[in-house]
């Protein structure tokens, strides 16, 4: 069985730390907050200038000068602080923030990854995403493993434009977590009752499958 | 030397033709609304549009793009207006696309008397073309220019007769990097102050960088995606 979005997430969410700092993207990547482990000291990151991201407002509650990069409204939690964007990007660019999480269109086995421009279509920009990609220490994609065409994801190179060059180092998807490595990608787990052989014919990039793969434990 | 000014018409009156605009504000949030609205009242042309976003249809730049004020727009993402959409693909405006932290740090490098800042962002990317590049510590980084405009137009939660600022929360985002980096800034305030007023420890713009002041009118700080949770 595929996993779900939530999956998906539950399962980033186990690569968390005790202490990190974390910026998760729209999408798949928003889930994430919801699996943080009870008892865990994980602070968001949201680039428009906040550490320390809250849930959102209760109705009624909402105020116009507090919102995510997602531009949602949001709220602070103790400990939460305001910067400007500069400063924002500073800490990215530092190295301060410990995982970025994002979703893709397309990711290489080397690690490239495309996410922000289809050719022929209204380009709406990059935002931050080539920031974060370029400069993030750890770089887990969320994604389908395939497009809604069945097409692969995992590619041996990307046939869109490009967001960053060998900066993905894991990708979590409905099918499998894969590592990626100088030598291509490497399986690391499998969804439950999906077989190896089902991830290597939908994974166009080189994969590594060795030895006994275990299923994903969300 | 006195910054304030009465309202945002007597503070935008030299802003002329192809005139480089910096505008604060993260998607709606902290921008000159002020400003833009006396910009659309007066009129003005062939505008660059330095600014995050682009504002939606009815608010926001969106009110300059519609009566086609904006000539350029440089910012790192526009998705969320249907008239921009039109005039970009009729060839009406041009648009620079750049990330968001490039586009902040180029600002930044004008606020701080710098020309150029070296940024990983945007490496073995169509960013980078025409740009050089630069390898500091095994890594590859792009020359990026600080920026130039004419004007900066940012909003703040309060200010004070020298022209010091404070932001409130998100609403803070570019808005104390483009104050730095116009040759004329305006600021707009919901609150303007006497001097003194504002604790020194807590000013996040000193006045230096300010050149004219005032109170905005009114306020609408529209919300773009309203996001609630159920009451426990």
């Amino acid at each position: 069985m595929a996993l779900t979005k939530e999956q998906i997430a539950q399962r980033i969410a186990r690569e968390l730390q005790d202490g990190f700092y974390v910026n998760l993207g729209i999408g798949i990547p928003t889930l994430v907050a919801n699996y943080i482990p009870a008892g865990m000291n994980v602070v968001l990151q949201s680039e428009n200038g906040l550490l320390g991201m809250g849930p959102f407002p209760p109705e009624g509650e909402e105020d116009p000068d507090l919102i995510n990069a997602g531009k949602q409204t949001i709220t602070t939690i103790p400990g939460s602080v305001f910067f400007d964007s500069a400063m924002s990007f500073g800490m990215i660019r530092a190295g301060k923030v410990d995982l970025t999480v994002l979703g893709a269109m397309e990711v290489s086995d080397q690690g490239d990854i495309a996410n922000w421009k289809i050719p022929g279509k209204m380009v709406k920009g990059m935002g931050g995403a080539m920031d974060l990609v370029a400069s993030a220490r750890n770089i887990i994609v969320a994604m389908m493993h395939t497009n809604p065409k069945g097409e692969s994801k995992l590619l041996p190179a990307c046939t869109l434009p490009l967001t960053g060059v060998r900066c993905v180092k894991k990708i979590v998807t409905d099918l499998a977590v894969v590592e990626v490595t100088e030598q291509g990608f490497r399986l690391l787990e499998r969804a439950p009752g999906v077989t190896v052989e089902e991830i290597k014919a939908k994974t166009a990039g080189k994969l590594i499958a060795a030895g006994e793969i275990p299923e994903i434990q969300c | 030397m006195n910054k304030v000014v009465d309202n945002a018409d007597t503070a935008i009156r030299d802003i002329g033709e192809n005139a480089t605009l910096m505008l604060g504000g993260f998607g709606l949030c902290g921008i000159p609304e002020n400003c833009i609205a006396a910009l659309v009242k007066k009129g003005v042309g062939g505008l660059t549009c330095i600014s995050n976003n682009a504002g939606v249809d009815d608010f926001g730049i969106g009110l300059m793009l519609k009566q086609k004020q904006v000539k350029k727009m440089i910012s790192s993402y526009v998705g969320e207006n249907a008239e921009f959409e039109r005039q970009l693909l009729s060839g009406e405006l041009e648009v620079e696309l750049i990330p968001q932290g490039t586009l902040a740090t180029r600002c930044l490098a004008a606020g701080y008397g710098m020309p150029a800042v070296f940024t990983p962002a945007g490496v073995g990317t169509e960013v980078a073309e025409g740009k050089e590049v630069r390898r500091f510590n095994d890594k590859d980084y792009l020359l990026e220019m600080a920026f130039a405009a004419d004007f900066a137009l940012v909003k703040a939660w309060k200010g004070d007769t020298e022209g010091n600022l404070v932001y409130k929360e998100t609403a803070r985002n570019f808005n104390p990097l483009m104050a730095m980096a116009g040759r004329i800034t305006i600021a707009e305030v919901e609150e303007l102050v006497p001097a003194g007023m504002l604790d020194p420890d807590h000013i996040h713009t000193p006045g230096i960088y300010v050149h004219r002041i005032f109170q905005g009118s009114k306020y609408e700080k529209r919300i773009e995606q309203r996001t609630v949770r159920a009451r426990n």
